[in-house]
């Protein structure tokens, strides 16, 4: 056995050294033979009706290959871009799902809504002659807010859909939810926004495609995080590309967040282009172009209300929300603000009654869909906030408060009354251990010295519970999943010994080329230098649902644990053959078969070896080979959980709210590699703080354009926005999966935001101020300021 | 036009369109994809290389501007020019996680490496606010900050041997 490095070292990443030295290989960064450039033509209007589009100006234009617009996608009778998700309403019938054509037909529906693919030798040429199409729109009036989008008489987006609302959602017992509100003590009550986001990964989306007249094959390279299933959704659904005929590549990917997890329209003209025009195309979107075309997250208005005895237990909990779903179903659209919001609003509480109603709702701006967290952290900053409230109006500690209705550790396995059951948790252990890494008891010398500044200080907690590691493909399936949420490895052994793992997750960021080579040394007693992490290519990784959801530790890890275990199976029966003994004399550990009781071993080596060169070997019980496959379908959600407390500065003068300090107790289950942890959970906060403080999608009523569309006017978190974060697990391990593990990579942004707003809230509150909308920027508290009810000047 | 520049410690000839920016040029006609393109208002900082010692967005700078200066790019930073040694910055965002996706990590590099190369003893304050200009959305620059103020650390140890 050589060096190796298993679960809970941090080694130096694997991946590191490409990404270090420039050598990173993006979807950018190709080149094909004879490759052509493409650009999209993209509605400037929030809703209009196209009349007609005059490609003649474009064709004449230097080096245009081709235009393609609405009627050649018709003209070649090709699909709808597919939503992954059919939910349906109280009564049981379906949500309205109204097609999504991969470019427009008819009608635009939002600003980006893509109505022409110019194909051109260079980009230049491209986008010269872009400018020359001439498209003919009778523009409508928009709607881009969803409280205005279901008022009568509100534009309507679908002649079909009337009020704009896809679905009509709700979960749980309404009426025992009312029997309780009628014997509360106190209801607290309140109304929020939880703003529109835009996920932001550094890489901008990006598409190569080919098409080989000799193999009848295609190819498309595309900034994706499931590979797998985009090539499902878009060859058997969209452009009748057979499965085998179908490669999908997406290699280093510049992060994700969600963005880049749906199967988006332009990776389907692209690959549709490619064939039509015999050559390879590219397109890279600008940062611009992404504002306009990457789905965006978030984006509720929420009326929630929380019954509670005379001692602060909850009794009932009720939520109303609308949520935006923009002009079209993207891939999980309708999914997240009900299937990922309703199920997790008991927190880590034991409210016994729960009820929420979401209208899903459609509005003239880019589709809304999954962002990190997605679902979890619009339901963790609802409870959170009006947990506050509640305390704050019946004169009760924000802490105590928590914790007198917190879940006890011997509660669990817990089931809540909307669906889910958590199986281990410990929320007060992980309070306990906040408490005292944010040294809250000397909070009161710190708010005093902001005090001598001027400055307003606050302190605010948030607690939380997600479910993630998604899913359980039967539970998902009655919840309205149209594909399985299981994940694959294989395990390929090298007759020498070394490894390459094939696994159906995609790492962008992650660090899975170290964390699954971990597991590989761990449980096969090789190399951590002999393992290799393979993913992202249809044509070498068997099938894969794809990363997202804090899924590809708990699914892919564990689909990689079951292979190699079946590898050591098969590895015993070689060893008992080659051994002479029995097969369950054969002991595995640390890369050596051995004969139990005796000093009898075959190394890892060995065996790999025998593998492969059969000349002694039970040929006639066993096929050569050493490698081997494992699907992994989860039998419950996990669920991490934890507790954050930030710590923040209001300057009175400016109305600038400044993150001072901020610490996280996270229960991730077990920690493959505490180093990428600490990194996921560092980036998760931050992305939470940016929506807290900083991040706002903003469209204008009527045009529906958008406001935010650049970084010039879409504030991201920069390094000096942020103090030096503490993070500290507390772990409790995940009964059902193999490992133990929960996942990490959301919930740094489910925590965050109710943290950070709390903090902002209790830095006010000696002026009356009893909430604040996201994102606390320096004009929103201003104003509020000017209209406290008390002087602005600080003690 | 054709232009003639030192490239990563290498004299360099192009034929170039005059309105080719520098980014464009170098990951579309001489193949050093390592300085990438993350945005286009020169907020990102994601294509930061070193013109005449200096850092800047090599997406806002057009080619002719390169015309007998000196650029270093990320695929220069290492040690001797075709040797495997990374450079002490280097070593150091690896040795602190400063990099998840890697899509920012060229230009975090370079400014990194600028930052401490101007002021030798950097304090964490100096980091954060010299990294304005470089957006990162994975990491939420704490690794960042802690592999800067290494590598610089490293830097100076070096200078003095």
């Amino acid at each position: 056995m050589g060096n190796v490095i298993g679960i809970g070292a941090s080694p130096k990443r694997k991946e590191d050294q490409r990404f270090l030295t420039g050598r990173g290989n993006y979807v950018s960064d190709i080149k094909r033979p004879g490759m052509a450039a493409g650009v999209f033509v993209r509605s400037p209007h929030g809703h209009a009706k196209l009349r007609g589009i005059d490609k003649s100006a474009a064709l004449a234009a230097p080096g245009v290959i081709a235009v393609l617009t609405g009627d050649d996608v018709a003209d070649d009778g090709l699909g709808s871009l597919p939503c992954g998700w059919g939910i349906t309403d109280a009564k049981g019938v379906p949500m309205k799902e109204p097609p999504f054509p991969m470019l427009a037909q008819d009608k635009v529906r939002f600003v980006g809504d893509m109505v022409a693919f110019v194909i051109a030798e260079t980009s230049d040429q491209a986008n010269a002659a872009a400018e020359l199409l001439t498209v003919d729109y009778e523009v409508l009036p928009s709607v881009v807010g969803v409280l205005e989008a279901v008022r009568p008489g509100a534009p309507q987006l679908f002649d079909d859909v009337p009020n704009n609302i896809c679905c009509d959602w709700e979960l749980g017992d309404k009426a025992a939810v009312e029997t309780a509100f009628r014997k509360a003590a106190h209801v607290a009550k309140l109304s929020l926004v939880n703003n529109r986001l835009i996920g932001n990964p550094m890489e901008p989306r990006a598409a190569i495609a080919e098409y080989e007249p000799g193999t009848d094959r295609f190819t498309l390279w595309t900034t994706s995080q499931f590979p797998h299933v985009v090539r499902f959704l878009m060859g058997a659904l969209v452009l009748n590309i057979p499965q085998h005929k179908l490669r999908v590549v997406a290699p280093d990917v510049g992060g994700g967040f969600g963005v880049k997890q749906f199967h988006y329209g332009e990776e389907a003209v692209i690959t549709w282009a490619a064939k039509r025009v015999m050559r390879p195309i590219k397109w890279v979107a600008s940062r611009s172009e992404g504002y306009v075309s990457d789905r965006h997250g978030r984006d509720h208005v929420t009326e929630a209300e929380l019954a509670l005895d005379e001692t602060g237990k909850f009794l009932a909990f009720r939520v109303k929300t609308l949520a935006n779903m923009g002009g079209y179903l993207s891939t999980f659209g309708p999914n997240i603000p009900t299937n990922l919001y309703g199920p997790l609003l008991g927190g880590v509480y034991t409210t016994p009654a729960i009820y929420c109603n979401v209208k899903v709702v459609f509005t003239n701006t880019v589709p809304v869909d999954a962002y990190r967290g997605a679902g979890r952290p619009e339901a963790t900053f609802v409870l959170e906030r009006i947990v506050d409230v509640a305390a704050s109006e019946m004169g009760l500690d924000r802490v105590e408060i928590r914790r007198r209705n917190m879940i006890p550790k011997e509660g669990y396995p817990y089931q809540t009354p909307v669906l889910v059951q958590y199986d281990s948790g410990d929320p007060v252990g992980c309070l306990d251990g906040a408490l005292v890494a944010a040294d809250v008891k000397n909070f009161g010398i710190r708010k005093s010295e902001s005090a001598r500044k001027g400055k307003f200080r606050g302190l605010g907690y948030s607690t939380y519970v997600e479910a993630c590691g998604l899913a359980p493909s039967r539970f998902a399936g009655r919840l309205g999943a149209r594909g399985g949420l299981y994940e694959s490895a294989t395990v390929r052994v090298h007759p020498t010994g070394q490894v390459t793992v094939m696994i159906g997750t995609h790492n962008h960021g992650q660090g899975h080329e170290t964390t699954f080579a971990q597991i590989v040394s761990e449980k096969l007693g090789v190399s951590f230098e002999n393992v290799d992490i393979v993913f992202g290519d249809t044509d070498r990784v068997q099938f894969g649902m794809g990363t997202y959801g804090s899924r590809s530790l708990v699914v892919g890890g564990a689909a990689l644990s079951k292979a190699t275990d079946k590898v050591v199976a098969k590895g015993k029966k070689i060893a008992a053959h080659l051994l002479e003994a029995a097969e369950v004399d054969i002991q595995f550990e640390a890369g050596k078969f051995s004969v139990a009781g005796t000093d009898r071993t075959k190394t890892f080596e060995e065996i790999a070896g025998a593998a492969y060169v059969p000349h002694n070997y039970p040929l006639e019980v066993l096929e050569p080979g050493l490698e081997e496959q494992a699907y992994y379908d989860p039998v419950n959600f996990t669920y991490p959980g934890g507790c954050h407390i930030a710590e923040v500065e209001v300057d009175p003068e400016t109305g600038t709210v400044t993150l001072v300090n901020y610490t996280a107790v996270d229960d991730v289950g077990t920690v493959i590699n505490p180093m990428i942890v600490e990194g996921q959970l560092h980036g998760g906060i931050v992305q939470g703080v940016g929506q807290a403080l900083f991040e706002n999608a903003v469209y204008d009523e009527g045009s529906g354009q958008l406001l935010s569309g650049s970084l010039m006017d879409y504030c991201m978190p920069r390094a000096d926005h942020m103090p030096m974060m503490k993070v500290a697990t507390h772990s409790t391990l995940c009964t059902h999966t193999p490992m133990g593990v929960k996942g990490c990579g959301e919930v740094g942004t489910i925590g965050s935001p109710a943290a950070v707003i709390n903090a902002v809230v209790d830095a006010l509150s000696h002026l009356g101020v009893t909430h604040v909308d996201m994102p606390a920027t320096p004009n929103r508290i201003w104003r509020l300021l000017q209209n406290a009810s008390l002087p602005v000047a600080a003690e | 036009m054709q232009i003639s520049f030192t490239l990563n410690g290498r004299p360099t000839t192009v034929d170039v369109e005059p309105a080719t920016h520098v980014a464009e040029l170098l990951r579309e006609q001489l193949n050093l994809t390592g300085t990438h393109i993350g945005c286009d208002t020169s907020q990102c900082g994601a294509c930061v290389v070193h013109l005449d010692g200096l850092p800047v967005k090599s997406c806002t700078l057009l080619a002719p501007a390169l015309d007998g200066a000196t650029l270093l790019t990320v695929e220069g930073l290492q040690g001797a020019p075709g040797s495997n040694r990374m450079h002490p910055m280097q070593e150091a965002f690896r040795e602190h996680h400063g990099l998840q996706c890697g899509f920012c990590t060229p230009g975090m590099l370079m400014t990194a490496v600028a930052l401490a190369t101007e002021k030798p003893a950097l304090t964490e304050a100096d980091v954060r606010h010299g990294l304005e200009g470089n957006i990162c959305r994975c990491t939420g620059y704490q690794n960042i900050v802690v592999s800067v103020l290494a590598g610089a650390a490293a830097m100076n140890a070096a200078k003095g041997e």
